[in-house]
């Protein structure tokens, strides 16, 4: 039985649905089938969510350490005791790991992508059900592995999450250069293959699973941002996979790919003839991408609410498809605008920067659209959309810097800085986390079958998105002083020293809005047992997941396969009964 | 909601752009021959970008407020969207973000597409764990051999760059813990690093660039103004990297050349 206030017109096996059901398979009895190792994309959707919950508490402590260091060099902290210089280092490279690939890309491709995707195609599952779930517990192991690094003698490594060698490669650099950074490349080679086999999977269930009547651009633009980021996740991580073996064989092995004729403190290292740019270039090609690989679903995620919410279609639907593609294609032949000042040649950076700038066009293109989508609508503000709104203002705020940074002559002065951390927290963090609470906002009821508490839904908004920027935009003052980032002590240098009121208002900052999301972890887990019931459709929403019960079965539609009629953003048409026509319901007349 | 939402990103907007305007933090001054045109077109970036910042933030706060659902106007608008208008701010865009770059491209050009001048002085800059050494060829012009074996870091000076005594260009080379240049005239530096990536930075100079293992990486700058400036080092290079900085001196051409005759009547 297909339930919901859309009541989608369902049909039973037909010969693509027969296809479909194949990769279908009985729902498994028993915790550890059901729950553990499961097949189900849903339980495999919620598994890398709540490693990315983890996660991000972990990251999130982490970063305010390093913020309690900064102000208060001396001061004893919790686990770590007093922080010496290595240990701020240490540090800030677990800070950088875990959010880049645990967090920010777990969540929103592993997380939200595995359990919706399938649904708003109207596929019972995944096509590869066995390598989904292979691929979350390669994810997981490889979190293992990487806070095993804490552990070990000589803890962490110190060369930051972009791992440049040879500081990466040569275990005398300095401590956590150890085994600590073996572990380090391990668990990011381990998560590559994880992700690999997430792409490969994404981009196969997107092309052969969907419903009849789901044509390409029918999809929702959920689903375009998570079939973009599978394609460049697939391109990306086997490179960072490759730069990652070799790095480890130059560590072990004996081998040079990175490092040339090098001594540590007047030793001799034994490498010779190897080129650390390389290095640079292989962690970029992937480095680069993955930035979109982080903020591609936020991007569709959002395109989304904004129509949700405004009770509009959204503004220009085919438009948003073509900048999400070229933002994709465009990303893979940027990645030299992070090499601008390596000793790279200076006529390259000028084509990196036109490349780099280009790219600008397309991010523009989405937000003209999100702001045309919210005019003439009538919008509702449920904590979903806050968020929604949120994440255009700060992709605006943190996109503003970065034709900035893509000028090779400006850049000259701000690499290294820390208006280079205030542009990719704001754009790359920030606006993707937003993107992450929207989405936990907005599927919660689906997923758990309850509403999550509306008040401390919209206080927590307003305590992270205030708070980010309080943290943040002072970061790009600290940067045009010249501040230096992945500085442990603002002592050393005079004008750095200047600076420490600027640090000590953003360590104030951090620890308000870090207090703040505390409110939606007790929020996400009380309502899950004490929210109230939810209905099957509760913001009237128009895509295949609200069709069906909730939270929806095992085969996601009860053993019947959705037909698609309409398009995802079909609100307040004109003669509709109601202000908004399922995807499933028939085909409503043709309007511009 | 609505009015909230306007308020709070209004309040942001103009809050971020009055400390750009006020220049509370910025730039130090610029003191080489490059700096007035990086800070020009810093500006120019400024106004552009700052333009475009205000006008999306102020437009945001405006829609979510004039289209709340509770507001006056009470019908939908059903609108796909309007080919024309995509047309037009992606053209826009597109002359707004390849303007600037191009723009900036000359001036980067002019500061990296060409070798030093021939009478611009040479300085070898070498980094290492956690120091920054400066090396002058003498009267002969030339920079001696160095060799990895030879180095001896606690040594300091010639001794941690490995420079080989055998080697006669080697005799007359100074090598100094201070980075000394005459003012007004071409500095060409030549940035080698022994053991990871270090990053030669002065802000006053509008100055960066790395020094990587292996390489040896020309470039140049001019001072155009006297002083003691503070180099830091901009990349990540170990546990001391927050202390691996080092003091450039500019200096009358005069001071200079006495500076550099004292330092080679020291070696004798």
């Amino acid at each position: 039985m297909v339930g919901g206030t859309g009541g989608g017109e369902t049909i039973t096996m037909s010969t693509h649905e027969s296809a479909v059901q194949a990769h279908a398979h009985a729902a498994p009895q028993g915790f550890i089938r059901k729950w553990v190792f499961s097949l189900d994309h849903k339980v495999i959707g919620l598994q890398y969510y709540f490693l990315a919950l983890a996660a991000v508490f972990v990251g999130m402590f982490l970063s305010l350490l390093m913020r309690i260091h900064l102000i208060w060099p001396t001061a004893a902290l919790p686990f770590f005791g007093e922080i010496k210089p290595e240990t701020y280092l240490s540090l800030l490279t677990m800070h950088g790991t875990i959010m880049v690939f645990f967090v920010l890309t777990t969540a929103p491709q592993g997380g939200f992508g595995n359990y919706f995707l399938p649904i708003q195609i109207g596929a019972p599952d995944m096509a590869f059900p066995v390598l989904n779930m292979l691929s979350f517990w390669t994810t997981f192991l490889g979190f293992l592995v990487l806070l095993a690094a804490f552990v070990v003698t000589g803890g962490p490594p110190l060369h930051g999450w972009t791992g440049y060698a040879p500081l990466s490669a040569l275990q005398s650099a300095g401590p956590g250069e150890g085994l600590g950074a073996d572990l380090w490349i391990t668990s990011i080679a381990i998560f590559c293959i994880g992700a690999l086999m997430g792409a490969l999977n994404f981009i196969t269930t997107t092309l052969d699973m969907r419903a009849k009547g789901m044509t390409m651009m029918r999809m929702p633009l959920t689903v375009w941002a998570w079939f973009i980021t599978a394609i460049l996740g697939l391109l990306a991580f086997g490179v960072l996979l490759s730069a990652g073996i070799l790095l480890l064989m130059d560590r072990n092995l004996g081998t040079s790919f990175f490092v040339p004729l090098v001594t540590v403190n007047g030793q001799l290292t034994g490498h010779k003839g190897g080129s650390p740019l390389l290095w640079q270039h292989l962690f970029w090609f992937f480095g680069h991408p993955e930035v979109y690989i982080a903020i591609l679903p936020a991007m569709g995620l959002c395109s989304q609410l904004l129509s949700v919410f405004s009770r509009k279609p959204i503004f220009g639907y085919k438009a948003m498809v073509y900048a999400m593609l070229s933002i994709g294609f465009l990303g893979f032949m940027v990645w030299g605008h992070h090499m601008f000042m390596s000793g790279m040649s200076p006529y390259t950076a000028f084509a990196f920067s036109i490349m780099t700038m280009g790219i600008g066009v397309p991010s523009a293109i989405k937000t003209f659209n999100w702001l045309g989508t919210l005019w003439g609508g009538r919008i509702r503000f449920h904590s979903p959309m806050l968020f929604a709104i949120g994440f255009v203002s700060l992709f605006v705020t943190g996109g503003i810097s970065g034709p900035f940074l893509a000028q090779p002559v400006l850049d000259i002065y701000l690499h290294e800085t820390y208006f280079v951390i205030a542009h990719f927290h704001l754009i790359m963090g920030v606006a993707s986390i937003f993107g992450i609470f929207a989405a936990t906002y907005y599927w919660f009821p689906k997923m758990f079958g309850k509403m999550m508490n509306e008040t401390l839904a919209k206080l927590h908004f307003w305590f992270t998105f205030i708070g980010a920027y309080a943290i943040f935009m002072p970061m790009h003052y600290y940067g045009m002083s010249a501040g230096l980032r992945r500085y442990s002590q603002s002592t050393e240098v005079a004008y750095i020293l200047k600076l420490l009121p600027l640090q000590r208002f953003i360590t104030a900052a951090a620890f308000v809005t870090i207090a703040g999301q505390f409110i939606f972890l007790f929020n996400l887990f009380w309502s899950m047992a004490k929210g109230k019931k939810a209905t099957d459709n509760p913001w009237e929403a128009t895509t295949l997941e609200w069709i069906t019960a909730t939270p929806p079965p095992h085969d996601n539609f009860g053993g019947q396969t959705p037909v698609v009629h309409n398009g995802p953003y079909e609100y307040s048409v004109p003669g509709a009964p109601k202000d908004f026509v399922m995807q499933s319901d028939p085909e409503i007349e043709p309007a511009h | 909601m609505g009015l909230a939402l306007l308020a709070v990103i209004w309040l942001i907007t103009l809050v971020s752009t009055y400390f750009f305007v006020a220049k509370t933090w910025w730039l130090p001054v610029g003191a080489s021959a490059a700096a007035a045109g990086i800070d020009h077109h810093f500006t120019v970036s400024f106004i552009l970008m700052g333009t475009v910042f205000v006008a999306a933030q102020l437009a945001l706060g405006y829609l979510v407020w004039k289209f709340r659902s509770n507001g006056p106007s009470s019908k939908v608008e059903y609108s796909h969207g309007n080919s024309t208008l995509e047309l037009v701010w992606t053209v826009l865009t597109a002359v707004l973000f390849v303007g600037m770059n191009l723009m900036s491209s000359s001036i980067w050009a002019s500061e990296r597409f060409r070798q030093a001048e021939a009478d611009a002085v040479h300085v070898e800059v070498t980094g290492m764990q956690f120091a920054w050494y400066f090396r002058y060829p003498g009267p002969d012009g030339k920079f001696g051999v160095t060799k990895p074996e030879l180095e001896d870091a606690s040594a300091g000076g010639e001794g941690a760059l490995g420079l080989d005594p055998k080697d006669p260009a080697s005799k007359d080379d100074v090598v100094s813990g201070v980075m000394v240049v005459p003012v007004n005239r071409e500095v060409e530096v030549i940035l080698r690093a022994h053991d990871v990536i270090h990053s030669f930075f002065v802000p006053q100079m509008r100055f960066k660039q790395d020094a990587v293992p292996g390489l040896a990486i020309h470039m140049h700058f001019t001072p155009i103004q006297t002083g003691e400036f503070e180099i830091a080092c901009a990349e990540l290079c170990g546990l001391g990297h927050y202390k691996m900085h080092g003091i450039l001196k500019v200096v009358s051409q005069d001071e200079f050349d006495k500076w550099l005759a004292a330092r080679e009547a020291e070696k004798q």
